[in-house]
């Protein structure tokens, strides 16, 4: 059995879990400005029960890459030290601002709810830039450092539109209306960071390059970035009739359709994300460290292979439980 | 070496930081259960409107544990690169179970714990609240286990310099594991009991009076009092597990510079590494021996059988003074506390005012105990990372200084803004606890025998 690979999907796996789980709650955080007083406490309570959870994928995540891959660890968290520092505290500030802007006195409120703001924000960008930095191999110059800056944005407007998409889904009312404009003003900026980034990887190099520009693969590998347009579309359509619903009062269409969007952007993420699974394969550090010249030697890989497939599914299930027992929109918190 | 020791101060903050925190949630989510429990069984609402001050005190607590356990997970990699190098076939599969049998469960059953009450039956509450409990103190044995193996590292093999594990069980079951494990469950419960006391003692100091004020005293006081002694026994057979497989650390914390027989025990001393010897000192004949030994004239290695392989001995010497100096003052206070709190059932106080005042004084002194217990032990290790097996300096990491100089200036700024907003929050929740409820109280709850 190929253990470094089955470690690779599953690391990657997390990492996707992450991006996705983490990147909604993060994403509201990010709205939270925009949204009026009496409103942040429903947004808030739409994400409460839920992002200790997702940030759980980050520790997995991360701990398979420093289990299965430490030598990768090293380059790729070294290289990455300053945006990991930053995106740590702005994890902390809004972690904890999460459970002081409810505690404290009525007056001090609005100041953590900067911090959660703040934080939200701070981390998107900085993944975004980590993202960028990734892609192009760490690479040290002006135009590299400026990509990464182009990408912060980007991605915090991806996780911008699965927030809003998600409280689409959570809320209701005026609420839900803000949501459908945030979406709909994040997905331009969402769509073009995937355009620079499916740019940008080919050009950063040439192997990555062939993969994609030869003549079978072309063809074969058609389907990632169609479905990704496809997907793109269809936000924008459901998102526009879902705004047109909400003018016009029709409240039944509204709610027959206010998961879609959140399923669309959701797409988006998982075909980025095999896109630059393909381009990279089989390196972690783009044209320098394969996946199989940094694995660690296979026997703790084995010990962890085993509590991984027992603990896996158990995790799945009380996860989905958790999702069921939350169903629906989203009420005020309390406890 | 400024980067080494950047490292490893900036991995102290960060680890003290967060032990703050489990140490108050892995023993608060029982107390949570058992609020819930006693409620169920006596239908006393004073047990509802205790659970609902500390759930909150919890659900912030978990809050700060899992962010800065967060940033605990990104360290372990980036400070020890050489770590994981060399003993990671032993610490990634205890690290990975850490996050996939612990983790997971407490993340996602903490938020139907906290906010599905209404939303799930009692039955599904309770069994999500034990889950979350279970899931903190099953966390806690993970990370001991690999704390207590870095200590006493045990079933595993050198081969080309890497440690591989020949015998799970026994490395998890190394012989200093049950001992730590003991000891740190038992702090945990030790700080929550005093917190929760000291808490309510400050609200009927301030003239919050209500039954349930009463009903939290009694639950820290006597909580307090029935750890307090375990914990001193559970110590002291951690020592004497100590003495066996790191006797250099006990010279260190002892200050015994010679091999003496019928060593005293020294109470107070100035430990001077230069000269060699202690200034000041105050001792108890023949008392170290005793204790470590159970004999008047059982001999103890001193520090200079150990020359260049001790760790620092003032650290170690007052760490541990402050420790059992906390142990004893739990002792003295929760004890008289609990036999005053008898004797008083009946009367309109709970407590003399001065005893109320020291349990202020004790609200947290079980952070402080469990921090030093921390410090002497982790630095008695040095200069070691895995004893006899790794050396600190040997598994530092390539990140350059001032990189480290500067997250650490950014971590220990956002640390203390967090400690003083959490301390201040605590007791606010406790002062607003009494405003909302006054009307609802019953006087008569007390005397309703538990
Ligand atoms: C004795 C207990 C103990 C000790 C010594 C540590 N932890 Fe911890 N940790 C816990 C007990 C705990 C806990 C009780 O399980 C926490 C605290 C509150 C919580 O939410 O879980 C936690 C949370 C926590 C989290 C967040 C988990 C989540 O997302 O739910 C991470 C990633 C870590 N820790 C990592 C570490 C690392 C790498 C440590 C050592 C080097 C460490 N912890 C020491
Ligand atoms: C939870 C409470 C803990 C506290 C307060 C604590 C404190 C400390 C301190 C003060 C040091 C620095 C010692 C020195 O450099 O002189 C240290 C080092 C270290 N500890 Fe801990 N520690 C704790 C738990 C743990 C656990 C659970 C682990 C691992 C499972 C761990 C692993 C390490 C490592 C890797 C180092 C760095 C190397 C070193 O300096 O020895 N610690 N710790
Ligand atoms: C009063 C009697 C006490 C004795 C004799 C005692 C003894 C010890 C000893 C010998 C160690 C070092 C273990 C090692 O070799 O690494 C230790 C560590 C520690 N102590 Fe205590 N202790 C006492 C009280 C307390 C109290 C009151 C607390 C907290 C409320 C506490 C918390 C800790 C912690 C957290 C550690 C580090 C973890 C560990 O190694 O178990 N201790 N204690």
């Amino acid at each position: 059995m190929d253990l470094p690979l089955i470690f690779l999907a599953l690391m990657s796996i997390a990492m996707l879990a992450y991006v996705v789980l983490d990147g909604y709650d993060l994403g509201v955080g990010v709205l939270l400005r925009r949204a009026s007083v009496e409103h942040k406490d429903t947004m808030i309570a739409a994400i409460g029960p839920f992002w200790d959870a997702n940030e759980t994928w980050l520790v997995l995540g991360v701990g398979l890459l420093l289990v299965a891959f430490p030598i990768a660890h090293g380059v790729i968290l070294g290289a990455l030290y300053l945006p990991v520092t930053l995106m740590l505290i702005a994890l902390m500030l809004r972690g904890v601002a999460f459970e002081l802007r409810a505690k404290v006195q009525p007056e001090r409120k609005f100041v953590w709810d900067r911090a959660f703001y703040a934080g939200s924000l701070g981390a998107s960008l900085a993944q975004g830039f980590m993202l960028g930095h990734y892609i192009v191999g760490f690479e040290q110059s002006l135009i590299a450092y400026l990509f990464a800056m182009l990408i912060a944005p980007c991605l915090t407007a991806g996780y911008a539109l699965l927030g809003a998409s998600f409280l689409i889904m959570k809320t209701e009312g005026l609420l839900q209306r803000r949501a459908i404009g945030w979406a709909r003003g994040s997905l331009w900026l969402t769509a073009l960071g995937v355009l620079a980034v499916s740019i940008a990887t080919p050009l950063a190099s040439p192997s990555i390059f062939d993969k994609w520009f030869s003549m079978p693969e072309l063809i074969a590998l058609m389907p990632i970035p169609l479905m990704t347009l496809l997907l793109f579309v269809f936000a924008h359509i459901f998102l526009r009739r879902l705004a047109s619903d909400a003018a016009n009062d029709n409240d039944r269409g509204l709610q027959r359709w206010a998961w879609a969007p959140f399923v669309c952007a959701l797409g988006v993420f998982v075909f980025a994300f095999l896109g630059l699974a393909y381009s990279l394969y089989p390196y972690l550090v783009i044209d320098r460290i394969t996946y199989i010249d940094a694995a660690s030697s296979g026997e703790a890989l084995t010990i962890i292979l085993i509590g991984t497939a027992i603990t896996l599914p158990a995790i799945v299930a009380y996860t989905v439980f958790s999702y069921r027992v939350f169903w629906g929109k989203a009420r005020k918190l309390s406890y | 070496m400024e980067a080494l020791l950047l490292a490893r101060i900036q991995f102290a903050a960060n680890i003290s930081f967060h032990i703050l925190f489990p140490t108050i949630t892995i023993a608060l989510g029982w107390v949570l259960l058992f609020f819930k429990w006693r409620l169920h069984r006596t239908g006393n609402v004073a047990w509802m409107q205790a659970y609902k001050l500390w759930v909150k005190v919890f659900a912030l607590s978990f809050a700060m544990g899992v962010v800065s356990g967060i940033v605990m997970s990104f360290q372990f990699g980036t400070n020890w690169p050489g770590f994981m190098e060399r003993v990671g076939n032993i610490a990634g599969p205890l690290l990975a179970y850490e996050v996939l049998t612990a983790f997971f469960l407490e993340a996602a059953f903490l938020g139907i714990m906290l906010f599905g009450a209404d939303r799930v039956s009692p039955r599904v509450h309770n069994l999500a609240t034990f889950l979350v409990a279970f899931g903190t103190t099953l966390s806690a044995f993970w990370i001991l286990a690999l704390n207590s193996w870095m200590h006493t590292p045990a079933g595993f093999e050198i081969r080309d310099g890497v440690a591989h594990a020949t015998d799970w069980f026994a490395v998890v079951m190394n012989p200093s594991f049950p001992y730590r494990l003991t000891h740190m469950l038992l702090a945990s419960g030790l700080t929550v009991a005093f917190l929760i006391a000291g808490v309510s003692a400050w609200r009927w100091l301030k003239g919050d009076r209500g039954a349930e004020v009463r009903l939290q005293l009694r639950v820290g006081v006597t909580l307090g009092a029935l750890l307090i002694p375990l914990q001193i026994l559970a110590g002291d057979m951690h020592g004497l597990n100590t003495l066996e497989h790191q006797p250099a650390k006990i010279a260190a914390m002892e200050g015994i510079w010679e091999d003496e027989r019928g060593a005293a025990l020294r109470l107070f001393a100035i430990p001077d590494e230069t000269e060699r010897t202690n200034h000041a000192e105050i001792e108890i004949p023949y008392l170290a021996s005793l204790i470590l030994t159970h004999s008047l004239d059982g001999e103890i290695k001193g520090l200079n059988s150990f020359i260049g392989e001790h760790p620092p001995v003032a650290p170690l010497f007052y760490g541990f003074r402050l420790m059992v100096g906390i142990g004893v003052l739990m002792l003295l206070i929760s004890w008289s506390a609990w036999w005053l709190m008898r004797r008083r059932r009946n009367e309109g106080e709970p407590l003399p005012r001065w005893t109320l005042r020291a349990m202020v004084a004790m609200t947290f002194s079980g952070w402080v105990a469990t921090l030093a217990g921390w410090y002497v032990t982790e630095i008695g290790r040095q200069p070691y990372l895995v004893y006899g097996v790794l050396r600190t300096a040997d598994a530092a990491s390539a990140v350059p200084a001032p990189m480290i100089g500067l997250s650490l200036a950014l971590y220990l700024i956002v640390y203390a803004a967090l400690l003083v907003a959490f301390v201040r929050v605590v007791f606010l929740l406790a002062s607003k606890a009494g405003q909302g409820e006054r009307d609802t109280r019953s006087r008569d709850v007390v005397g309703v025998p538990a």
